[in-house]
């Protein structure tokens, strides 16, 4: 369990208020002069030796994503973008670090422009969180008076402007190059990659795109050091996290914990168990809408971090758990994705935007009962049309979901069409 | 996300509405917004402007205001339509006074979700998508809202509204008819604090 004193967000429950006196009081802004003035390249290896893994979903290791920006300028600017469309369902930790711990996610990204040689940062935040939009803007507006953001910022003898842009609500624009189509004022249509954003990105030019969380514990990993995070957690699955804890839970809840702690502590101990108790547990989401769900008995013993829960074939993704216990028709609550997949899908490839709908009908049609056998099959192999074969990951996370219950709970799927066919005898048909 | 939104363009309302200007106040606003981007790339202020202009019209996007979007930002209007059609927080058609938006994605509806939505369906007697005869309340179901642990979640105009159960909706509801606004549970003391805050400034 992570100590008091490893915890990097340490107003999360937002006790105290996000703005710069007690930010400071917090530790953020505290010498940032001195950080940058150890050079673009000591933060970047800082942050490779740290181990952190993006916290976005995909858990690309940060410290190689910057490297993979040019060097050299050759004219064009570079810029940052901090992706803060926190759209995943059962996700939402973004959301508490910019209203309470807003400094830390400022000074992070004075930090990261600096290190990837970005003048200029845009932070893209969901359209519907306006009220935290709002407290942002405030934090980012007494940043500037203070000289913290600006020309010379910081005293740091780098330049920095933050701008914050809303979206105004489209759960693809979290996919970082639907993100940035969005940005330059078109519908949020993924891009093929290659070419990669940081060699064209926004407005053409080397783009760094990293999530809230990431950017925000960048300051933290920076002034106690690359060995205190990767000292945390587990190898390859180092630092700490923030898990969402939503669903059938005595106490939902967002908390900072050590990566790689068991699923089962994180559950008990933070949201004060499952309703009912463990053993009424039905599934866990661990990592946001877009992974599979995991049965109970793999929820006894897996541990919460990127590396264990592949190996379970499901995900940390953005580590939002999401609970069910066993009142839950777990047919239902997939079909519930399904039509959320269905109605996020920007619609640019045909296996998404016609396989979401297929299979959210489908899913229904077996919630109800009213499918046949081999429907299941058909509908596993219509994920597996679907996955790998689209421009941009919501295919993939639509699939996924659908193909872990098939895995885990084929038994109740076939178990609701027995159903079906009893009563079908019993009328007669 | 498309299939649910399409502009109407003969509609009563946009019928109603053939110029839109900025007001005064707002085009202070407008000029503060193209400032955030390089100046060979004005297009980016599309949807901060057309969500400034739906504010302005009272909480929906008539034709008339999309393409004073477009043609202030020099883009075709087929552009500006494209982004108010795409994104599901534009609205094409009025919205009433209180624009309700129930979440009913996974971690909300495991904490009853569906509850909520029936309780504004009686309550206020109509479907999703419809306003209330008098204006007052429009209802639409929507996609996670990214507060996941504070589920149930509703969100009426600006506000988020959480930890619900049916019967605090219910009275939320009576609260805006009679044009109270409620207080908002929060699972934090110190939001309202910070909220007072930034209202103070």
């Amino acid at each position: 369990m992570l100590r008091d004193k490893d915890r990097i967000f340490t107003n999360l429950s937002g006790t105290s208020s996000p703005f710069l006196k007690e930010a400071k009081d917090r530790g953020d802004w505290d010498n940032t002069k001195k950080i940058i003035a150890k050079g673009r390249e000591w933060i970047v290896q800082e942050v490779t030796n740290s181990c952190l893994r993006g916290r976005g979903g995909a858990g690309f290791p940060t410290g190689k994503k910057w490297s993979f920006m040019p060097k050299e300028s050759d004219g064009r600017p570079s810029y940052l973008i901090i992706n803060a469309d926190e759209s995943e369902p059962g996700t939402c930790k973004d959301r508490d670090i910019i209203r309470y711990e807003a400094h830390k996610l400022i000074e992070g990204a004075l930090l990261s422009a600096f290190a990837i040689g970005a003048h200029t940062a845009y932070i893209y935040i969901r359209g519907e969180f306006v009220r935290e939009a709002r407290i942002l803007q405030q934090a980012i507006d007494e940043a500037y008076n203070e000289g913290l953001l600006g020309k010379d910022a910081a005293k740091s003898g780098w330049d920095f402007d933050l701008y914050l842009h809303r979206g105004a609500g489209a759960y693809i624009c979290g996919e970082e190059t639907a993100l940035l189509e969005s940005l330059e004022g078109r519908k949020g249509m993924p891009r093929l990659k290659p070419p990669y954003p940081a060699l064209v990105g926004l407005y053409g030019c080397p783009t760094i795109i990293n999530n809230v969380e990431t950017i925000a514990v960048i300051p933290t990993i920076l002034r106690r050091g690359a060995a205190w995070f990767a000292g945390l957690g587990n190898q390859n699955n180092t630092g700490t996290k923030i898990f969402c804890i939503s669903g059938h839970v005595n106490h939902p809840c967002n908390v900072e914990e050590e990566m790689g702690i068991p699923l089962k502590e994180l559950i008990e101990k933070h949201a004060k168990g499952v309703s009912g108790g463990w053993n009424k547990l039905k599934a866990v989401i661990p990592g946001g809408s877009s992974v599979s769900l995991l049965p109970k008995d793999i929820c006894d013993t897996v541990l919460m971090d990127f590396d264990s829960l592949a190996e379970v074939q499901s995900g940390l993704g953005t580590a939002g758990v999401i609970v069910m216990d066993k009142s839950t028709d777990i047919i239902k609550a997939i079909a519930n994705l399904s039509r959320f997949y269905m109605h996020e899908s920007c619609g640019q490839c045909t296996p998404c935007r016609e396989g979401t709908g297929w299979m959210w009908r489908t899913l229904e049609r077996i919630a109800a009962g009213k499918a046949h056998y081999q429907d299941i099959d058909l509908l596993n192999a219509v994920t597996h049309q679907v996955e790998n074969h689209t421009i941009c990951a919501l295919g993939d996370a639509a699939a996924w979901p659908v193909q872990g219950l098939i895995r885990h709970f084929r038994k109740d799927l076939e178990e609701r069409l027995n159903i079906l066919d009893a009563t079908q005898l019993a009328a007669g048909g | 996300m498309t299939q649910d939104k399409e502009m109407n363009v003969s509609s009563e309302a946009n019928k109603g509405l053939k110029v839109f200007v900025f007001s005064p106040e707002n085009q202070k606003e407008v000029a503060l917004i193209l400032k955030k981007y390089p100046e060979n790339h004005q297009a980016s202020a599309v949807v901060p402007l057309l969500d400034l202009a739906q504010r302005q019209c009272g909480g929906w996007l008539p034709q008339a205001a999309i393409e004073a979007v477009a043609h202030l930002l020099k883009m075709p209007a087929i552009r500006a339509y494209e982004i108010a059609t795409f994104y599901s927080m534009f609205n094409l058609s009025p919205v009433g006074k209180y624009h309700i938006q129930t979440c009913r994605t996974i971690s909300c509806w495991l904490r009853g979700s569906s509850e909520l939505q029936s309780v504004c369906e009686t309550h206020l007697r109509i479907k999703p998508g419809e306003v209330t005869p008098d204006t007052k309340f429009s209802l639409v179901e929507v996609e996670c809202l990214g507060a996941c642990v504070n589920a149930p979640v509703v969100q009426i105009n600006d506000d988020y509204y959480e930890n619900l159960t049916p019967v605090a909706l219910k009275e939320i509801l009576q609260n805006l008819a009679i044009g109270k606004t409620p207080l908002r549970e929060e699972k934090s003391s110190s939001l309202k604090t910070l909220e007072n805050q930034v209202e103070g400034e």
